[in-house]
Order: C-alpha cells, then structure tokens, then sequence
C-alpha cells in the first residue's frame, strides 16, 4: 500500500514538473506599429506587427498562448474574448530554438494563424502582453512608447534579453547604421563567436585560459577527492567496527592502535583461495572428454535444407 | 544501326565517368594505403583492434571515387545517404556519450575510491591539452580549432569526437584519426618518456596494496561524483553524466542486465558505427592538408606533454609524501584516459623492474581519473569556447 502511495506520489510529481515546462522562454522582441517601410504581409500589405521570440535552446511550442493589448489588473479579472488566442494545429506555431514569428496587428484573424483579432495605434502608448495557454499566467509585456516614429520600430537590445516590461533592455531602431529594423530574424547580428574573438585578441598565447582551464580540472578533482577521502576514512572506521563486532570485541574497549587494520583485496584474495583449497570446491565443468562420435552443431544459415525453397502445396 | 551504337558508346562512357577510376586522383590512393596501414597495424601488429579495423575500413570507404555531382546521395557528407546518416551520431555528438555509458559500465573505479589522491595525477595529466592548447594558439589557429585539436592530448577518442565535433567540426576527421591513431600507440610512445623522467630507484617503489572497497561507497562514487563534477563544469554533463550513470548501472547491484547490455552489445554497436563513420568522414580532399600534418604533430606533443606531466606530478607529490605512502610515478603516465592501455604499460614497466612488483590496480586510479579529469577538461573548453 505504502509502495503504490509512493509510485502515486512520483507520478503526480512527474507529472507536474511536465506542466513546469510552461512557455516561459517566449518574449515579446520588437514592435512595429507604423507600418510606413517596405515589410508587407502575405497579402501585400503593411500592417502593425508584434515578433514574439523563443529564448530557449529548445522548441517551444506556442499555440494556445494568448496575445493581447488590454493591461488586466490582476488574474481574476483577464476576459479571454479581449486576447487572440493562437490557434492550434498550425506547424508554423512550433518556433525551432531562439528563432521568430511575426504576428500582424490587423485585427483580422481570419487571414489566417498570425493575424491578430487587435490592431496597434500610432500616437499613443500600445501595452502588448503575451500570457501562457490557461490565460492568467502572463508570460512578457512591454509597452511601447506613443512617441514611437512611423517608419520605426521597438526593439529589445538583444534577442531575447531583459525581463518583462523592463525599458532598459529596448530601444527605438529607426532603420540607420546599427539601428536596424530586423523583423523575423536577429536584433543583434552574430557573424562570430564572440568568446572565441575575445580569447583570440586577449589572450593570444593561450596562457590565461590554460591557467583558468587546469584550476578548474584540479578543483573539479580535487573536490571529489577530499569527499571519497571522507567516505573512505567512514568506509574503513565502519569496517574495522564490523571486523571487530565479528571478534566479538567492542570499540571502546580496544586502544585505538590495537583496532584491527581493515582487508586489503590481496588479503581477501588470499582468505578465498585459501577457503576454496579446503573445501576443495571445483566449478562446474563445460568441457567433457569422450570417445563417442560428436555431433557437430549447425545453425539454419548453414544449412542446405534451409536454403531449400519449399513447393508451395495446393 | 549507327545510332544504337551511339547509344551504347554514350551510356557506357557516362558509366564510365561514374566510375571510381575515372574520378580517383592520387589523393584518393594515399588515403586508401592509410586505410590499409590502419587495417595492417591491426591485424598484424595487434594495435588496438577493434578501433583501428573500423577506422581503416572507414578511410577505404570513404574514399573510393566517385562522381560527386551526380547526386547519387552516397557519400557520407550527402544529405540522406545512409552514411550521413550514421555520421549523424558523430555530427550531432551522441555517439560518444554511448560510449561513456558503456565505459561507466565496463569500470571497477574501486582503486580509486580506495585511494582518492590518485585522482590528482588524473588532473595534472590533462596539463597535456592544455600544453597543446598554447602551442596551437602560437601556430595562428583560432581558439576554439586549438581548443578541439588540444583535447587529442586527453587520450580520449570519444572525447575529442564530442569536443571536436562542436568547436571545430571541420577538423574532426583529422583530430578523431589523430586521437585514435595515437591512443594505439599508447605501447610505443609512453615508456621512453616514462624512463627518461624516472631514477630506477623510483621506478622500484611498491605500493601499499590497496584496501576492499565496500559495495556502498561503490554506489556512492558515480552518484557523488556526477553531482560534484557537473556542479563545477555542467558543459561536460552529456559525457560525465554517461559515465556516472553507466557505472551505477555496474554498481548498484540491481540491473546487472542493463550494465550487461551498455557495456558490451550497446559498446560495440556504438564502436562500430562510430569507428566506421569517422574513418569514413577522412575524405582526400578535406584530409590532406596542411592542417592535418599540424594536428597530428600537436597531437602527439600533447600526448607527450600529458604523459610526462603525470610522471614529473607524482614526482613532486612524493616530496610532500610520507615515506610509507610514497607513489611509483611509472603510475604517472596513466593519468591520460587511454583506459586499461597506459595501466597496463605502467604494470609491465613495473615489472620489468621488479618482477614482484605489480603496479595495475594502483595505475588503474589515475587511468580512470584521467577519463574523468578529460572529460572535464572537454566541459571546461566547451564553457569557455563554444
């Protein structure tokens, strides 16, 4: 009873740490809402957008999270028929590891999965939010500033990177050099591997690395080392006590030199060979000698009748 | 009548144009006789068999001519040919976790557990990547193409696939052949190096037999030291965590069945596959370069620096040893992760000696502590580079 209690328990907590894995990585990456450049939907036209980004190294799956431009105050008061719920079934809705999706912001969600029920208006401060699929657990905000030119967009500083309606981590991108309108793709473009370029140019001989590198591999060992010498000095006193409990002896009473020292492998090694000399115990043979004529072993690969096809029979 | 023979004339030179003959440059005949030389060490010579045979059989294969335009989705770098699809698991670097699991499976870590300090030699060991890290940084490669050509000085085939195959999977063919190839010459390189830095007096030390490890502490090590060493590098995670695991397997005592099949069926499938797929990837065209020549020879710098490294540190931990628990440093040499080979070598060299003097359950410590300490050291490149 107490076993199935236990197993119950295990699955109930499997299976919320499953529910755990919420959508939590999404965030809302830059926002257009004066649509006045040359980015157009798939029906030739330029709309508000919203690109949503997946910060996590893994798949994330957003159909059901909920999209919306009205601020509730708190959980209990969240109508879902003022949010755009993104549909199911749509492959697109998966987003591959910190990749994009654009939702267009033209209230006009029969056009098809990321076309939202609400629209964005230029001249005035634009809340968006991005709640999980129970429609309470809210996932990112920001809100976009009024003075947002046309021809502009909001963007985070770096994908993914800032928490929720945090300023600090936006700013306004206007399309000139370093401040590019990246809809669908990276805010910062990454032609290199930045730690690789900064081990390159500040430590050209390898040195701090190897330094850092070796004190890592000596702590890492080191750290495992003092704890199995703890273990081991644990192992020996809990053998010596054992050795000395089968002599009949108790601890206390024997001088901490005259405690018995424990076994070593050869002395175990030793006792065995020794017990299996006297009591003259032998394995079982596989081997039996005998004049008798030995069948051979075959297996149907090898044999003729199998490779033999059979006539069918009528 | 002139036509069909027009037809035949133009099918059969369009065969022919197909044909390993027609594409083969001389490249493609100095891989084949490297291929044949690996199969010829191992056959004849005994060098580590069951790695170079799949090696060798893997360079001929990927290296018979062909048409590369054709599209005939053959060659292992095609997309959807069986081939590439096995050379998956080396691309995507699950193949050496496997491997991981099965050696977790196959290891007795008890002299290390009966001996901790042996761990450190395991640690000073890795000097050798490290070495070999800042000697490839001189020679103009970048840091994480150095990164991945050093971890060859690890001694640890899996491990330089897994690191190699993110840092610098351009170079993985060469750095794979190059571990492995070295990893057989364990037998070859290491005993000069070890006698030309010990005194023969040093090299008589008996150790203290170790103790019996009890079945608990066998059971605590892989679930400790899976927490402690991924705690300090979680980049090393996929090959430590498969190591540890794979020791519980062997361990605990309750899934004997499990621990049977990752170190035996589930090991040689993965050796197979893997051995064959990487020989298979060391195509003429990308192979014979100037960077492979570069990391063969760093290679085996830093197979050499790792060896000496782990004779010259338990030289210096003797100083500060108590007389009675002085270390042999012909155990030195086995830090590198070339488990059981170096052991061995430390065992016969012990013997050779002394022949009373058997040195491998001793040397079996820092051998094994040496896998760990490489696959940490793979985290830490990771970490720091990818």
């Amino acid at each position: 009873m107490k076993k199935s209690f236990l197993l119950l328990l295990l699955g109930v907590m499997g299976c919320l740490s499953v529910a755990a894995q919420s959508r939590g990585g999404l965030r809302i990456n830059e926002v257009m809402v004066d649509n006045t450049g040359s980015i157009v939907d798939d029906y030739g036209e330029k709309g508000a957008w919203v690109e949503l980004f997946n910060s996590t190294f893994a798949p994330l799956e957003i159909s059901s999270v909920y999209i919306t431009t009205v601020k509730f105050d708190n959980p209990d008061s969240i109508d879902k028929a003022l949010m755009y719920a993104v549909p199911l079934g749509d492959v697109n809705t998966k987003i591959p590891k910190r990749q994009h999706v654009i939702f267009w912001a033209d209230s006009l969600p029969t056009r098809g999965t990321f076309h939202t029920n609400f629209v964005l208006t230029p001249g005035r401060d634009n809340y968006i939010a991005i709640y999980d699929a129970d429609g309470r657990t809210l996932i990112d905000e920001i809100v976009v500033p009024a003075d947002l030119a046309a021809g502009s967009s909001y963007a985070r500083k770096i994908d993914g990177e800032g928490g929720t309606n945090d300023p600090e981590a936006w700013e306004v991108r206007d399309g000139s050099e370093g401040k590019y309108i990246t809809p669908s793709s990276n805010n910062i473009i990454k032609d290199t591997n930045k730690k690789v370029d900064t081990f390159h140019e500040r430590d050209k001989r390898g040195f701090a690395l190897t330094i850092m590198a070796m004190c890592i591999v000596f702590t890492a060992l080191l750290v495992l080392c003092l704890c199995f010498m703890l273990i081991s000095k644990i192992g020996e006193k809990i053998t010596r006590a054992n050795k000395m409990k089968s002599q009949g002896l108790a601890p206390k009473e024997v001088a901490r030199d005259a405690r018995p020292d424990h076994d070593s492998g050869e002395e175990i090694a030793a006792i065995v060979m020794a017990l299996h000399e006297h009591l003259d115990a032998h394995d079982t043979e596989q081997t039996i000698l005998t004049i008798n004529k030995v069948k051979k072993s075959y297996s149907p690969w090898n044999s003729k009748i199998y490779s033999m096809r059979e006539l069918p029979k009528r | 009548m002139e036509t069909f023979s027009d037809f035949l004339t133009g099918n059969l030179t369009e065969f022919w144009h197909l044909t390993g003959f027609y594409n083969a440059t001389w490249q493609h005949f100095v891989m084949l006789a490297v291929g044949l030389f690996f199969i010829y060490l191992a056959i004849k010579k005994n060098f580590e068999p069951m790695l170079l045979v799949p090696i060798g059989f893997g360079i001929l294969i990927g290296n018979v001519p062909f048409n590369t335009t054709a599209g005939l989705e053959i060659g292992i770098y095609e997309e959807g040919s069986v081939l590439n699809i096995l050379y998956n698991g080396v691309s995507a670097g699950w193949y050496p976790p496997l491997i991981f699991l099965g050696i977790g499976a196959m290891t007795d870590f008890s002299s290390l557990i009966a001996n901790p300090k042996l761990m450190l030699i395991g640690a000073a060991a890795q000097f050798g990547i490290f070495g070999a890290y800042m000697v490839a940084c001189a020679l103009g490669f970048m840091p994480d193409q150095a990164g991945a050509i050093a971890i060859i000085g690890g001694a640890d085939g899996p491990t330089a696939i897994f690191l190699s195959s993110k840092l610098a999977p351009n170079l993985m063919g060469a750095i794979a052949v190059s571990a492995y190839s070295y990893m057989a010459l364990v037998p070859v390189i290491q005993p000069p190096i070890m006698k030309l830095l010990t005194t023969r007096k040093e090299r008589l030390i008996k150790m203290k037999p170790a103790r019996a490890v009890s079945q608990n502490e066998k059971i605590i090590f892989p679930i400790v030291g899976m927490l402690l060493t991924c705690f300090v590098v979680p980049s090393g995670l996929p090959l430590l965590g498969m190591l540890f695991f794979g020791n519980l397997l062997r361990e605990c005592g309750v899934t004997t069945r499990l621990a049977k099949t990752a170190s035996n069926a589930l090991t040689d499938i993965v050796t197979i596959l893997l051995g064959m797929t990487v020989g298979a990837s060391t195509q003429a065209t990308s192979f014979l370069t100037k960077e492979t020549i570069f990391i063969f020879c760093l290679g085996f710098m830093a197979f050499i620096i790792a060896s000496a490294s782990g004779v010259c540190f338990v030289k210096l931990f003797n100083l500060v040893l108590p007389k009675s628990k002085k270390i042999n440093p012909l155990i030195g040499n086995a830090g590198v992760s070339a488990v059981p080979m170096s052991a061995r070598i430390s065992n016969n060299l012990g013997l050779q000696y002394d022949p009373s003097n058997y040195l491998l359950m001793h040397a079996m410590g820092p051998n094994v502590a040496g896998v760990i300490g490489s696959a940490v050291a793979a985290g830490v490149l990771l970490g720091f580079l990818a």
